[in-house]
């Protein structure tokens, strides 16, 4: 589904991304992990195709398609979902109605027609449920006032109703509290589907305790230097970084 | 809930969507002005002679006053003896009814949306179509009049209601007021006029629709709606014009009355010609709105939306003289390429307890310039006045300005006055945010203005809601990338 090839980015002629090599198929949950300023999330935004980043080298290649010729939007048609570590407020747009608009945006560059409103409706309700995002929060404004991890849940909500073929959770644990961090990967393992791949970015082996792993890929100094099964995530938890890091010197 | 993307979608050129011109006989007098100009336009409309003579001394104090010069816009001169001040559709006599109005005429409003008929899209919503100097139609009038509501346009109504006319003409914006009114005193052609009888809540929207279509001429147009004690109306107008190269000047008048315990909500999606791309042509929109809440508890609202005009000059305006009366403004204006607005309110509270409350929204893209400028005055009886004032602004990219110039001035010690004002830009992340989740750059940009204008847009009735939001996505286009 994702295959990334010697992908190498710089950012203000700073290099960030090393040559990154990574091949993910359908159904596969895989976890990038690695130390803050490894390029994890430079990686998440690069396939989303944020502004700002050179490519220098390298190419990426979703559902055989060249990712990097397409814009955020294309992607998103595409079938290509990031959640963000960062979600953005945007004042007097309320979250249904963004969802609604984000859907029928989607749908209309696949050429299919407008969810109707009775459709979307139950379809929100359902997988509002399912996240764990109450109703109430679903008439505020997006991401408006909200609380970190109303804003996290609000991202699995999103990801639940566009339904992708890929979704990157980019820090998805960060700064939430163990009982929401249950509730989120909960949601997200409820998406689970033999055609969904998921690439979970995170700093600590933590959340992948309830995300289970199928790959787990080390990544240090904008190159992943080891990748194993979930075992290597625990190996990480006990021996640190460091040891990545000394290889990569 | 679509229709903004929709609507983007439809019109990718980026072209102003009502300029198309009308080919229709117009009888226009040549261009030009003088008291035998004024003598004409009043002869032609068969006044009497009150109104003849109220039209030349306005004239002759126009001749006296300067133009202003304090807004923050620039224009070359306007040569007033260059514009022609009447221009009308050659026909006979006013059509008895609405199938024996011009097809051409029939045609332009179709294709503006809003076909001449008293059905269908238009069912809670009674209109005046306002063609160039002269109104052409009226819908729902006698179903209106079974309530004893007057709405009609302003000529019928000088020969109809003279005595209601004669009372309240000039009685909110006098003729010698500013130099635009005193033009619009001397000049106006048709507008319309609306009385609502003493505890009358009127059961739809009233609306004029104002087209400009003949070239060199100006709309003068000048309306005038009494809301009895007790009643309630809400109104509506909206207005376009053909794409023309040369700019053509707009100065209108609207005075509202509100007597004991009456509201009058009055909104505008003003979208007249903007201009081209490098702002050559498009609309000078000089206007002069002011209300009055002559009675206790009256009411008056402005809502407006400013999309078009090459330059927007105006500032719909409350005199809050009845105790516990309440006045609000409600604008969001957006400028795009060489727009200019400077616009805003103004709150005059006399009466005790009177309360105000402003809220304007600024959005400025391209190269263009947009100030809100308000005057909150307590005067000395105020007691217990209050007003706040919500000043935001929103800016696109970095070749455009917004200014707040808010005049504030108190003088009765207990009144309180609060002025709230921010300014902000669209971010890189909320376009990405947008983005990622399967917006287009231009429909990520609506969402954001829209949602940056919401207190505004909810003020409107449902219909122009919708068609406000449609115009603001238009209006943005090619403001990014």
């Amino acid at each position: 589904m994702l295959r990334i090839e010697g992908l190498r980015v710089a950012v203000e002629g700073k290099r960030i991304l090393d040559g990154v090599d990574l091949e993910i198929a359908a159904g596969e949950t895989h976890a990038v992990m690695g130390p803050n300023g490894s390029g994890k999330s430079t990686l998440a935004h690069v396939l989303a195709g944020r502004e700002g980043y050179e490519v220098e080298d390298g190419r990426i290649t979703f559902m055989g398609e060249d990712l990097l010729a397409m814009e955020p939007e294309e992607r998103a048609a595409a079938g290509l979902f990031l959640a963000m570590q960062y979600p953005v407020e945007i004042p007097g747009v309320s979250n249904m109605y963004f969802l609604r608009q984000a859907i029928n945006a989607v749908r209309k560059a696949r050429g299919e027609p407008e969810i109707a409103a009775g459709a979307f409706m139950k379809m929100l309700r359902e997988k509002a449920k399912l996240v764990g995002v109450p109703e109430e929060l679903l008439r505020r404004d997006l991401n408006t006032d909200f609380s970190g991890g109303e804003k996290k849940r609000n991202e699995i909500l999103q990801l639940a109703m566009l339904e992708p073929r890929l979704a990157i959770l980019d820090e998805t644990d960060s700064g939430l509290d163990i009982d929401a961090l249950k509730a989120v990967a909960g949601a997200v393992n409820g998406l689970r589907t033999p055609e969904r791949a998921f690439l979970v970015i995170t700093h600590y082996q933590r959340l992948l305790e309830y995300i289970v792993p199928d790959r787990v890929h080390v990544m240090v100094r904008g190159r992943i230097r080891r990748s194993g099964g979930r075992e290597l995530a625990l190996e990480l938890e006990q021996r640190g970084y460091e040891q990545f890091a000394a290889e990569a010197a | 809930m679509s229709s903004t993307i929709e609507t983007l979608k439809e019109h990718t050129t980026g072209e102003y969507k009502y300029g198309f011109m009308t080919a229709v006989d117009e009888e226009t007098t040549p261009p030009g002005l003088d008291e035998e100009v004024i003598r004409r336009i009043s002869a032609r409309k068969e006044e009497p002679e009150w109104l003849t003579e109220w039209r030349l001394s306005a004239y002759r104090r126009w001749l006296s006053m300067e133009e202003p010069d304090w807004q923050k816009v620039t224009y070359p001169p306007i040569d007033y003896q260059a514009i022609s001040y009447f221009a009308a559709p050659r026909q006979k006599e006013r059509p008895k009814s609405l199938d024996d109005i011009d097809p051409e005429i029939r045609r332009t409003y179709e294709k503006l949306g809003i076909p001449i008929r008293e059905q269908e899209i238009l069912a809670g919503v009674a209109v005046d179509y306002v063609f160039d100097s002269v109104s052409v139609a009226t819908t729902f009038k006698n179903k209106l009049a079974e309530l004893g509501i007057i709405f009609c346009s302003i000529s019928e109504a000088v020969r109809d209601h003279p005595d209601l006319v004669r009372k309240y003409l000039g009685s909110v914006v006098p003729p010698g007021d500013n130099f635009f009114a005193a033009l619009n005193s001397a000049v106006f052609s048709d507008g319309s006029f609306v009385y609502v009888p003493k505890g009358v809540r009127c059961p739809m929207e009233l609306s004029t629709y104002f087209r400009i279509n003949a070239a060199g001429t100006g709309q003068f147009e000048r309306t005038l709606i009494i809301a009895d004690e007790g009643s309630y109306v809400s109104y509506l107008e909206g207005c376009t014009a053909p794409m023309r190269d040369e700019n053509q000047l707009h100065a209108a008048v609207v005075e509202l009355i509100a007597l004991d315990d009456a509201e009058i909500k009055y909104s505008t999606v003003q979208n007249w010609y903007p201009g081209d791309k490098e702002g050559k042509g498009g609309i000078y929109n000089f206007v002069t709105k002011r209300g009055i809440c002559r009675g206790r508890r009256s009411k008056i609202s402005w809502t407006q939306v400013e999309t078009g005009s090459a330059i927007t000059w105006k500032y719909p305006s409350c005199i809050l003289q009845g105790e516990d009366s309440v006045g609000e403004f409600y604008s969001v204006a957006l400028t795009n390429n060489f727009q200019q607005a400077d616009t805003g309110t103004k709150m005059i509270h006399i009466g005790r307890r009177t309360r105000s409350r402003i809220v304007a929204k600024g959005i400025a893209a391209g190269r263009s310039d947009s100030t809100y400028r308000g005057l909150v005055r307590i005067m000395p009886g105020a007691t217990g006045a209050r007003n706040h004032t919500q000043c935001d602004s929103l800016l696109i990219g970095d070749r455009c300005g917004a200014h707040t110039v808010p005049y504030i001035e108190v003088k009765n010690r207990s009144a309180k006055v609060e002025h709230e004002a921010t300014t902000s830009k669209i971010s890189e992340d909320q376009l990405f945010y947008c983005r990622s989740r399967g917006f287009s750059e231009e429909d990520a940009v609506a969402l954001v203005v829209n949602g940056f204008c919401r207190e505004v847009m909810e003020e409107l009735p449902m219909e122009f809601a919708v068609e406000a939001r449609k115009l603001l996505g238009i209006s943005l286009e090619g403001s990014v990338g």
